[in-house]
């Protein structure tokens, strides 16, 4: 159960790749590898932590107000995430920039929060915020290094291939809309191709015992 | 039945005549009409103007027939549209472009631009324009180095500072601005004789194919005149940006890309109106982002960004233009 909570958030419910959830941070920080695990790395770190605080006073909350404390719950873990990028990796702070802040307001935190740990015991939701920060991180990895890939030509900043001139616009905001719309379309069809799959191979479990009986 | 009405447009019950046309048929007949400019290109840029234009045109034809492939849908290479898109990238580049980039662009424009929608028929932009904002946008100070024409007189003097005639005019060069007793005349962007992409500079080239495009029923006057117009007009009226130089409107129609654009890519049949009222707002709102870009943007030229930003525009242009249903009193727009 626990495991099952965990490994929808990576593949099955994907936040970014199959709910669509949190694109604004998605596209505007996957520049490079760096500032995709930085990104990653602390949004799971507040998912995780708010998931569980939401849990543990889920009960107590009025349910008028549930969304204004929701807030305020993931905005301390976001002001420590902040304090801790200012103080220990100033540099990665100052190219996620404005973005960390703007994890208060990261859609996929507040929907876990409100769709996931508001109803859920503690262990299940931390199950869960633990799933979806990793789904998180690896769709933001996924998309990081084929833009820095393409656009930098380098991967954690180490030039690749030499002589190689990187497509500058993979950098720049339209290769963000690009390559998530072309890994969209690749997982739409990969999805597609299972299904016809899927059914092919029960058309013939149906025909089989037909042709058994001769 | 009054005399107005008798001059309507008359149906006759079946059988009816085809009157000949095919895509393939019109397609083929606007490549002649670029065939001009490229002589053009060639005349004033050399051969290497013809190897992008190849290169362009090749990887455009082998994109389209290899997606073609991949979806399982009939090969439509022969129809000519492919080897046009390709065509009018190349004509959207500097010569002095590495082979690389005409095809990588090409490429770009038919898989994103066209095949991504579904084909012809069915792309919202122009593929030739989204090919050359990729590689614009990818590799700038490769599609910002200008070569002046062989052609020219003082093409020795200094190469490496050379200019488009409203690059100059944007960062304040005087020396490069057109002018009778500078380095280049009107009468010398008229004739194709000045910097620029290959396929821009000679209006008459482009002029002698657009005529041909008019009479052959292609193209409609509408758009190009609305586009010039606009620009001409706005370009008259308005002050440039502090540090350019003003240039007169004729400068502004003969020295970048706004003949080229406005002839050939902003008649495009499927990303631009199907009506004449259609045609003419296209033409004003492409003359319009044009001239604020030329005259305040950071580029020197905004035909392409004009262009593209209308075709976004043209489902709802056609929407508020639907003509009157024959034989009804109002127009069925659902109002």
């Amino acid at each position: 159960m626990i495991i099952q909570e965990f490994t929808k958030g990576i593949f099955k419910r994907n936040p970014v790749f199959v709910l669509l959830l949190g694109l604004c941070p998605t596209l505007a920080v996957s520049t490079s590898v760096e500032n995709a695990i930085g990104m990653g790395a602390a949004a799971t770190f507040v998912l995780v932590f708010s998931n569980i605080l939401v849990s543990l006073i889920k009960n107590i909350i009025p349910k008028k107000i549930r969304i204004p404390c929701f807030i305020v719950v993931i905005a301390t873990f976001v002001t420590m995430v902040e304090l801790f990028l200012e103080a220990y990796l100033p540099d990665l702070n100052e190219s996620l920039g404005l973005y960390v802040p703007l994890i208060v307001v990261n859609c996929i935190i507040l929907g876990r929060a409100e769709a996931f740990a508001s109803r859920n015991p503690v262990m299940l939701s931390l199950a869960d915020g633990l799933g979806m920060g990793v789904g998180f991180s690896l769709a933001l990895l996924l998309l990081g290094s084929i833009r820095e890939i393409l656009g930098s030509n380098a991967l954690f900043g180490y030039e690749l291939i030499p002589g190689f001139r990187p497509a500058m616009i993979m950098i720049l905001p339209p290769g963000a809309f690009l390559t998530i719309g072309f890994l969209l379309g690749l997982f739409a069809l990969i999805r597609s191709r299972r299904v016809e799959r899927e059914e092919k191979m029960m058309n013939a479990e149906i025909a089989l015992p037909e042709g058994a009986k001769e | 039945m009054n005399k107005s009405e008798k001059k309507l447009f008359q149906v006759s019950p079946s059988p009816q005549l085809h009157g000949g046309e095919s895509i393939a048929r019109i397609m083929w007949a606007v490549m002649l009409s670029l065939l001009p400019a490229l002589a053009a290109s060639i005349y004033f840029f050399g051969w290497r103007a013809l190897h992008i234009e190849v290169v362009a045109v090749v990887s455009a034809i082998l994109t389209e027939a290899l997606i073609q492939r991949l979806r399982g849908k009939p090969i439509t290479v022969t129809d000519g549209s492919a080897a046009i898109a390709g065509l009018l990238l190349a004509y959207n580049l500097p010569v002095g472009v590495p082979l690389w980039l005409p095809a990588v662009g090409a490429a770009f424009g038919i898989a994103v631009g066209k095949q991504a929608f579904g084909g012809l028929g069915h792309n919202i932009f122009n593929p030739a324009l989204v090919g050359r904002i990729f590689v614009m946008h990818s590799w700038l100070p490769m599609m910002t180095s200008w070569s002046p024409p062989r052609t020219m007189l003082y093409a020795k003097v200094d190469a490496l500072t050379y200019a488009t005639p409203l690059g100059a005019a944007k960062e304040g060069i005087v020396a490069l601005v057109p002018s009778s007793s500078g380095v280049f005349s009107a009468m010398d962007m008229f004739w194709g004789n000045i910097g620029g992409c290959i396929g821009e500079t000679s209006a008459l080239a482009l002029l002698i194919g657009g005529l041909f495009l008019l009479y052959r029923g292609y193209i409609r006057w509408e758009t190009p005149v609305a586009f010039i117009g606009t620009v001409a007009l706005l370009t008259w009226l308005l002050p440039a940006k502090t540090g350019a130089i003003a240039l007169a409107p004729y400068y502004h129609i003969l020295g970048g890309g706004l003949m080229l654009g406005a002839i050939f890519m902003a008649t495009d049949m499927v990303t631009t109106p199907i009506t004449g009222a259609g045609m003419l707002i296209f033409g004003l709102g492409c003359g319009l982002i044009t001239a604020i870009i030329r005259l305040y943007g950071g580029f020197p030229e905004g035909v392409a960004y004009s262009i593209l930003i209308m075709n976004a525009f043209t489902p709802l242009i056609d929407k508020l233009v639907k003509p009157r249903v024959f034989g009804n009193k109002l127009a069925l727009s659902g109002r």
